[in-house]
């Protein structure tokens, strides 16, 4: 007996250029490097901003924009903004999650569902959120309905699409192998369909997640008077220009963290599904 | 002791064809086929025959273009509840999501007749036969190919079916997991009372299992000749493929086989 995949998570990808032993014990082929290189940009900033190669109105130099958004930190300032925006965040995304998984299922799995949605799946999903937020507006207002509707409408069609893509993927043999159990219907699309095309499903969500963060600090950047998206248009208004870059900087670790969350996440929902690809491969 | 009884699965005069890019392919031209309620059936025949179209026929996997297939005394249409059909691809065939148990309990849990312990109690004895203990909670694709397929037979076993249909189930595994597989599928049809239909493309592995095998002709498939397998039990790998009785039976399908290739002798020629 052969244990021939013991693995619990993924390989890490092997390196194209292979890595030779450094002599100074320090290996420059790492992620290391890749946190060095921000760290480089940054001192030049640093060095842009000091010697005023732009007009230092709006360019401040990083350690003062690093300052300004620690007391904004302190003061509550940024994590009450950021509160607001990730509570609409989730609101959107998860009911678009809810939508593109149900309605993505629907159409893999009813041919008659298929023909009837994805015409007009085709239609809207091209359009570019602010295209259509005047018309949100109208409807919904400039409060939370309508940023938690922009959110999840943009949310639910890469999680629809991947969905649907994964139903149509599943291996004929696992859905005839449930059909000689006598599991057909619902339960053949809650225990074998729904498992089997998640990790398409994370696919989408992964894509959505992204998509949601674009679309929240649109829609407070047009009509808001909380948020993070808010927050930086006023500060640029006000001409506050370190808190605006704070902002922005918040956000780039806002995105940096929910990516890598959901891909701890991922990692777990989906160990199985690493150890089998990596079988059959 | 066996085989024993009444036909637990008829088969009536059974067609299939299929039609692909304007072509109409027979690949079962009118079947029919008695399985006697304990029995170890082998089906054999050359690639193409039709005799896993045939298989999936009797698990209600496919429907017939025309004739029937009855189980006991009702016309099969959907899989029926006391038949299990054992795949040849057990990578593709256990859920990847589910450990060994979880795997080995999806009959159960979805027949929803036995409380939770009894199903508990089951899986674990059904893992004990087939030699699994101690992996319970391995995923599928941390097992060997052997491995898998054992644990594909505690499946489909797990529900106590009357019939179990196989196809080609050991070919995709070394010779040596394969004789082991063998033994272990002898043992479990003795002492469960098992029907068991097992198709084939390897001669010797059904006259071996078998206490009858079914030679199909080349498609449109018809059945060439039916041989009820005499052997003493129980079997073994050694002495009874040294047997002249099986050497004999092996001769005959061999020959049978080969007459509906138009193969002969190269070197004789």
């Amino acid at each position: 007996m052969t244990d021939s995949a013991h693995t619990d998570r993924p390989a890490a990808v092997p390196a194209l250029l292979s890595q030779r032993p450094s002599q100074l014990g320090w290996s420059w082929n790492t992620r290391l490097i890749g946190v060095a290189f921000i760290g480089l940009l940054l001192v030049l900033w640093e060095i842009a901003a000091v010697k005023a190669i732009f007009p230092p109105m709006s360019f401040p130099r990083i350690s003062a924009i690093l300052a300004t958004w620690w007391q904004l930190v302190v003061s509550g300032e940024l994590p009450s903004e950021l509160l607001s925006s990730l509570w609409r965040m989730f609101a959107g995304y998860f009911i678009g999650v809810a939508l593109g998984v149900a309605l993505g299922l629907l159409m893999g799995y009813v041919r008659f569902f298929y023909n009837l949605l994805e015409p007009i799946t085709e239609v809207l999903r091209p359009i570019p959120s602010p295209a259509y937020l005047p018309i949100v507006i109208l409807f919904l207002g400039i409060d939370d309905e309508m940023k938690i509707f922009m959110i999840a409408f943009a949310t639910l069609f890469p999680v629809l699409l991947n969905t649907y893509s994964g139903v149509r993927s599943v291996d004929p043999i696992q859905l005839q192998t449930a059909r000689t159990f006598g599991v057909s219907g619902r339960r053949l699309l809650t225990r074998i369909v729904l498992p089997a095309a998640s990790p398409y499903i994370f696919t989408g969500m992964r894509v959505s997640l992204a998509v949601a963060l674009i679309v929240m600090v649109i829609s407070e950047m047009v009509a808001a008077s909380s948020g993070i998206g808010s927050f930086i248009l006023s500060a640029q208004r006000g001409f506050k220009i370190r808190e605006m870059f704070a902002g922005v900087l918040t956000l780039a670790m806002l995105g940096y963290i929910l990516n890598r969350l959901f891909l701890l996440i991922e990692n777990r929902v989906l160990a199985w599904h690493y150890g089998y690809t990596q079988q059959r491969s | 002791m066996r085989p024993s009884g009444q036909p637990v699965l008829r088969v009536c005069n059974l067609h299939k064809s299929y039609a692909a890019a304007g072509a109409t392919t027979v690949a079962l031209g009118g079947i029919d086929l008695a399985i006697d309620d304990g029995s170890f059936v082998a089906i054999i025949g050359p690639s193409g025959c039709g005799k896993s179209t045939l298989l999936q026929l009797m698990a209600g996997l496919a429907s017939p273009t025309s004739g029937e297939v009855l189980f006991g005394t009702t016309r099969v249409q959907d899989p029926p509840p006391d038949v299990v059909y054992v795949f040849q691809q057990y990578t593709r065939s256990l859920f990847p999501w589910k450990t060994v148990e979880r795997n080995v309990a999806f009959g159960l849990e979805h027949k929803g007749t036995m409380a939770r312990a009894e199903v508990a109690a089951r899986t674990r004895e059904m893992i004990g036969l087939v030699g699994l203990d101690g992996f319970e909670r391995h995923y599928p694709w941390q097992l060997s190919g052997g491995m898998q397929q054992r644990v594909a037979i505690a499946r489909a076993l797990a529900c106590r079916p009357a019939v179990l249909l196989m196809d080609e189930p050991f070919s995709a595994v070394d010779a040596l997991t394969r004789a082991g597989l063998q033994e272990l599928l002898r043992a479990l049809w003795r002492r469960l009372g098992l029907t068991v239909v097992f198709v084939t493309h390897d001669v010797d592995e059904g006259v071996y299992l078998s206490s009858r095998v079914v030679a199909l002709t080349r498609a449109p498939g018809t059945v060439a000749i039916d041989v009820p397998i005499v052997l003493p039990d129980p079997r073994d790998q050694i002495a009874t493929r040294a047997l002249p009785a099986y050497l004999d039976y092996r001769a005959r399908l061999l020959a049978q086989l080969f007459a509906d290739e138009g193969l002969k002798s190269v070197e004789a020629a």
